[in-house]
């Protein structure tokens, strides 16, 4: 930086105004209108945001105007330490995210497992195993319903035909969470799987052709060679699925609205309706922030993990 | 040991056929039946056991699709918000990213931090304030508020500032030498150069923004301002309320919403995959 400044003191001053001299090539200020644009949408729509929230945690804000809202410091977060519903959502919000991240994580990993063999035609199979992916949440959610329906859905169906009893899969407080997780790997499968396949594709085939010498078999190859060599994958994945997986709410939003009996009643969806259902914003941003501190603390948690074992994070 | 290997190939690649044919089915049968049921004569009460593939094709859901709700209306709403919350991306997220990795000013570094740093807050933190400033700026209920919000990501700064660094200087350089200004290098040289990574973002964004459903849930009050996604939503919740949900009507609503996004991914499902490996493998 000081040898650029003593360069341009050298250089032989030019009549121009302010603006030119801020536009004229060699000065490289000009960077701060480059970002500039998306400065200030940050500003507007992510920093005030982020310290006003802040602000409404400690009040007592039910709008519409700002003048009604009394600072009542710790007293959201007081109330919000016995609120049962609240602990409720947060500890589906918990089992959801057991269930889906490991499970979907295992299942995406198996099908990029098959599909790095280099089978002809894996492409078409991507292109179609990623078809959910892109496809909206409430689409989604529309066909699920019809399909676990439990009189004349095509799962139940297909039970019946194994011999299986039917399930009231959205219907019943014991299977409805677990059959939102069950929609939500089939939806994110593809995109984890295509993840894990750009990480299996970095692996050096070197290390397999040596390991063959060295008379490993398939199982050996794979906890040995493969598992490890894929840490930086399962990283991001298992603190990218636990983010997205605390984050959820379109399923439950359209498919379950939080019922039967507020077992699929998860963070996100009570933060909703607590802000824009009884307009209680003060309280409810308090929740979004015990929401955001349990998240964070994961994360920690998952990048002190890597850490402890001596790997290679990508933070 | 060779051999050992070879007579191992065949039952393997048996196996992966297997295996994906059976996820193959359990990934395309739902949207198959989304299709099929759609064409199914409306109102019609389910049969049981399950038809996939209906007798007689009706294509008279749709017809009565865009008379009863006014999806024609959704559907222009979604491709106004759409269309200018990709182009307000592309063109922020790439001036913003130029900006990171190509020139060098005061505090850069430490400025690209913080808006990393955005990318770990959860978008419910910011949610509710956020709707009270678009409702303080009298935009609900309005395009720009359903687009202004969403015109930059971090994300997108990230992907389109790799791309960036992945053009040598020397180009810079050049065009210097040549004269030209750094709005000219950036529009005339730089752009260019990273099409990939701007079609990467491009693909993401118009997929994120077609289907996004909890932001046009709180901006569009009125029928007249609603999304696809979210017309799709209440058209669900309105057929449900009665318990005489009429499926083949709200399949028809299913594969209207769907339609453009599967166009455009087969179309640009390359730069889509590309953008998932690098955000993948890079973090």
């Amino acid at each position: 930086m000081q040898q650029q400044a003593a360069l341009g003191l050298r250089r032989p001053v030019l009549k121009m105004n302010l603006w030119q001299r801020f536009w004229s090539r060699s000065n490289e200020r000009v960077g701060y209108l480059f970002i500039l644009p998306s400065f200030l949408h940050l500003l507007a729509f992510v920093f005030i945001p982020l310290v006003f929230s802040f602000y409404l945690s400690f009040t007592d804000w039910h709008g519409p105007n700002l003048q009604s809202a009394n600072f009542i410091g710790l007293d959201n977060y007081d109330f919000l330490m016995g609120d049962r519903r609240f602990w409720n959502a947060m500890g589906n919000s918990a089992k959801y995210t057991l269930m889906a991240v490991p499970l979907g994580m295992a299942i995406s990993l198996l099908i990029a497992l098959v599909m790095n063999q280099r089978l002809r035609g894996v492409y078409i199979f991507r292109t179609l195993f990623f078809m959910p992916v892109i496809s909206s949440w409430v689409a989604v959610s529309v066909i699920w319903i019809t399909l676990l329906d439990p009189n004349v859905g095509i799962v139940n169906y297909v039970l019946s035909q194994l011999g299986l009893p039917g399930v009231n899969w959205l219907g019943d407080t014991a299977t409805a969470l677990p059959s939102l997780v069950l929609i939500t790997i089939w939806k994110g499968a593809g995109f984890q799987m295509v993840i894990w396949l750009a990480g299996l594709q970095a692996i050096p085939q070197e290390l397999y052709e040596a390991a063959a010498i060295d008379g490993a078999n398939r199982w050996q190859n794979f906890w040995r060679i493969t598992l490890p060599l894929l840490r930086p994958t399962t990283f991001f994945l298992a603190v990218t699925g636990v983010i997205g997986s605390f984050q959820v709410f379109s399923p439950v939003y359209v498919i379950t609205r939080g019922g039967p009996l507020d077992s699929t009643d998860v963070a996100v969806y009570r933060i909703y309706l607590r802000a824009f259902q009884e307009f209680d914003m003060g309280y409810a941003a308090s929740q979004a922030w015990v929401l955001f501190a349990v998240i964070f603390v994961l994360t920690v948690l998952q990048v002190w993990y890597t850490r402890r074992r001596g790997e290679e994070t990508l933070f | 040991m060779v051999r050992a290997r070879s007579r191992f190939e065949v039952p393997a690649k048996i196996v992966g056929y297997t295996v994906l044919i059976l996820v193959t089915a359990m990934m395309v049968v739902p949207f198959l039946w989304m299709v099929t049921t759609s064409l199914k004569p409306s109102g019609a009460v389910f049969s049981y056991p399950p038809q996939i593939f209906p007798e007689t094709l009706d294509f008279s859901n749709y017809t009565r699709l865009f008379t009863l709700v006014p999806f024609g209306r959704y559907f222009v709403n979604t491709i106004i918000v759409t269309f200018f919350t990709v182009l307000g991306q592309l063109i922020v997220c790439s001036m913003a990213a130029y900006g990171f990795a190509r020139l060098n000013f005061m505090g850069r570094d430490i400025i690209f931090i913080m808006y990393l740093a955005t990318m770990m807050i959860p978008f419910q933190i910011t949610l509710i304030p956020l709707f009270l400033i678009v409702f303080g700026l009298g935009w609900v209920n309005t395009y720009q508020g359903l687009i202004i919000p969403g015109i930059s990501s971090t994300f997108g700064i990230f992907l389109l500032r790799q791309a960036f660094l992945g053009v040598p200087r020397d180009y810079h350089d050049a065009a210097k030498v040549d004269g030209a200004n750094e709005f000219t290098i950036f529009t005339r040289i730089f752009l260019p150069l990273v099409g990939p990574a701007l079609a990467t973002l491009g693909v993401f964004a118009f997929m994120g923004t077609w289907t996004d459903l909890l932001w046009p849930l709180l901006i569009a009050r009125d029928q007249s301002l609603r999304t696809l996604e979210l017309g799709l939503a209440y058209f669900n919740a309105s057929t449900t309320a009665f318990r005489q949900t009429n499926w083949p009507l709200v399949m028809a609503a299913a594969v209207v919403v769907m339609l453009p996004v599967l166009i455009v991914y087969i179309f640009a499902q390359r730069y889509f995959i590309a953008g998932i490996a690098l955000s993948g493998v890079k973090g």
